[in-house]
């Protein structure tokens, strides 16, 4: 049943019919969404799906269904959401892989669906021949097994993880078209548990000129990292589980360093050495990569925090619009900072703007999905998002960040995502 | 939630754990609740575990080579993908004529832009190729390290690179960083 708008609802709150946040509460109101391309919900002007079903007796309903099965997998009529890859053509083992972030709601990412970065590939490990060792400065050297490691109090935490080099292409002189996840998705969100920390460093015994961790995997690439010890002593987790179960090979199984709020490349995989020393190793990857030059020729290094962030999932690039209508616009937001302090709006190119509703839980540098309501008149417009988190920073404009960092720094972008939405509906990724 | 106010539930979970830890030995007072699982290690053990080299040179192995050894090298083993002299291919561009950073010329290549010369052999060793990593001898890193620096016209064509060399290199580019979330 769809509920009774009141004419002060679709007063507007800002440019290009942005309406209150508030109607969200209305029960049984139904707002339309953009349709993924070749969505299942046909678009006013898609040909209809064909019918091959008694939608009142399907047959389905008239046949046992399918037998139990040991570990699940989506509908096969999900089969398009899946991760898309980018690797190196002379080295496939080094590369990415992107969530597909416009296909997906709520806040956690499904761990088949968490973004992938390698170096150089996916190692196997056998959790019976992998150890951990903590040694530098410190009182005294320690090994772990895993399954020592399993065996101390843990603690869960709702954490994004996001590659520093995600939506790089934001830096490029023309917007590139893809869709969403293909071009910001180097960000996902789960549900880490696994051991603090400083519990281990502790039983290794700190010694006080200890300043830095230097973090290694076991992968072909021996990835190594140096940290902050206060950071790592703060809030760092040596995570086993990723939602639920143990963590999936891609993400580190059986180790990874989950550090909340910093850099994926610091949230090393396949943990197997952490070195206490007063000094960076100044790693490939601190220096050369994971550093952003600016146009001073100077360069920025150990850029560890993810700065605040938004990005309107629906409507984005490829998907559909069904006409003049009242939309929900839908988002997520993070900050490696602490929490979402508030989401902004725009469905004018940024000339006004109305906050959003932010959707609990809202929690400390973790997805936070944002919701607005939009009275589409079928006229071109420009949707934006804005950022802004619990210490005030507000996410910049892409104009604003690039006279800042010049166009060479590759990692760190955050600048503020606008889409165009034509008078077809058809929508775009623009810079407005 | 930082691990100074994690709260009651888990030090409850911590005081069930020392229960299960049994034969740990005593706690000092303050010192977290927590079963002590790690073997200690000693300093040989370690040093079979510990790949770090540092800035100053510290772990570097013994060996030797030049740029003319690690010509041959680069040539087998690395031009496929950082293509012919370095100049970039499938994998990063590893050679660049030295001129200032700037917007124009802007350049990640281990000459204009590295800031360690010891950063190379490190990751060499850890790294690459990546086809067979851990392959090379110390060696042949020196050598192939010293063909990218003399690529780079950092050191000279016939400077040979061990451990005292290789550490003593100081890069065009050494002052270029500014740390960001950390202070020098």
């Amino acid at each position: 049943m769809t509920a009774k708008l009141d004419p002060e609802d679709l007063q507007p709150v800002a440019g290009g019919g942005l309406l209150h946040r508030r109607l969200l509460l209305k029960s049984g109101l139904v707002l339309a969404t953009a349709a993924a391309a070749g969505s299942t919900h046909a678009a006013s002007d898609a040909p209809a799906q064909k019918i091959t079903e008694d939608l009142a007796s399907p047959s389905w309903m008239r046949t046992p269904g399918q037998p139990f099965t040991t570990y699940g997998k989506p509908s096969k009529y999900e089969a398009r959401v899946i991760r898309s890859i980018g690797a190196n053509r002379d080295l496939p083992s080094n590369g990415v892989s992107w969530t597909p972030l416009e296909s997906l709601e709520g806040i956690i990412t499904p761990s088949g669906l968490h973004f992938e970065r390698h170096h150089n590939g996916v190692p196997e490990i056998d959790p019976a021949q992998h150890r951990l060792v903590i040694h530098g400065l410190v009182k005294q050297p320690l090994m772990f097994t895993v399954d020592s490691l399993l065996r101390y109090p843990m603690q869960s935490h709702l954490i994004f993880i996001e590659c520093g080099g995600n939506s790089n292409a934001g830096w490029h002189e023309e917007p590139i078209q893809r869709p969403l996840g293909s071009f910001h998705g180097l960000v996902s969100c789960s549900e880490w548990t696994g051991v603090p920390l400083a519990v281990l460093l502790d039983q290794a015994g700190i010694d006080p000129k200890a300043t830095w961790v230097i973090a290694e995997g076991a992968d072909a690439a021996v990835m190594n990292v140096s940290l902050p010890l206060a950071k790592l002593m703060d809030d760092a987790i040596v995570a086993l589980y990723q939602n639920g179960e143990r963590i999936r090979p891609e993400n580190g199984y059986p180790l990874r360093l989950v550090i909340p709020g910093f850099e994926g490349v610091t949230n090393v995989k396949w943990l197997r050495r952490l070195q206490l020393t007063s000094e960076p190793v100044m790693a490939r990857n601190e220096t050369s990569k994971y550093t952003e030059l600016l146009p001073s020729g100077k360069a920025r290094q150990f850029t560890f925090t993810i700065e605040a962030k938004s990005l309107i999932t629906s409507p984005s690039a490829f998907q559909k619009m069904f006409g003049a209508n009242i939309y929900e616009i839908r988002g997520l937001a993070w900050s490696g900072r602490g929490k979402v302090a508030k989401v902004e709006v725009s469905a004018d190119g940024g000339k006004s703007w109305a906050e959003a509703a932010l959707q609990e839980p809202v929690l400390s540098r973790c997805f936070t999905r944002f919701r607005m309501p939009w009275s589409w008149d079928g006229s071109p417009a420009i949707l934006k998002s804005r950022a802004t988190d619990e210490t005030g920073y507000v996410q910049p404009e892409r104009d604003v960040l690039v006279k800042e960092r010049g166009r060479n720094g590759y990692f760190h972008y955050n600048g503020i995502l606008a889409w165009g939405i034509d008078e077809d509906g058809v929508i775009s990724h623009v810079y407005a | 939630m930082s691990m100074r106010d994690r709260g009651p539930f888990f030090t409850a979970l911590a005081a069930a754990a020392v229960v299960v830890a049994v034969g740990a030995g005593a706690q000092a007072a303050g010192e977290r609740k927590a079963p002590h699982l790690g073997t200690p290690m000693s300093a040989e053990e370690v040093a079979k575990w510990d790949l770090t080299i540092f800035p100053d040179g510290r772990g570097l192995p013994p060996g030797k080579g030049t740029a003319k050894e690690g010509r041959v090298i680069y040539e087998n083993q690395c031009a496929h993908c950082h293509g012919d002299d370095g100049r970039g291919a499938t994998a990063e561009e590893l050679v660049a004529d030295p001129q200032p950073l700037t917007e124009e010329a802007a350049s990640k290549a281990i000459g204009p832009y590295w800031p360690y010369a010891t950063t190379i052999f490190d990751f060499i060793r850890r790294s690459m190729p990546a086809g067979a990593p851990g392959s090379l001898s110390a060696d042949e890193i020196y050598a192939v390290t010293a063909y990218l620096l003399a690529a780079n016209k950092v050191i000279g064509d016939t400077d040979e690179m061990n451990a005292k060399t290789l550490a003593a290199v100081k890069m065009p580019n050494r002052d270029g960083f500014e740390w960001i979330d950390v202070k020098k």
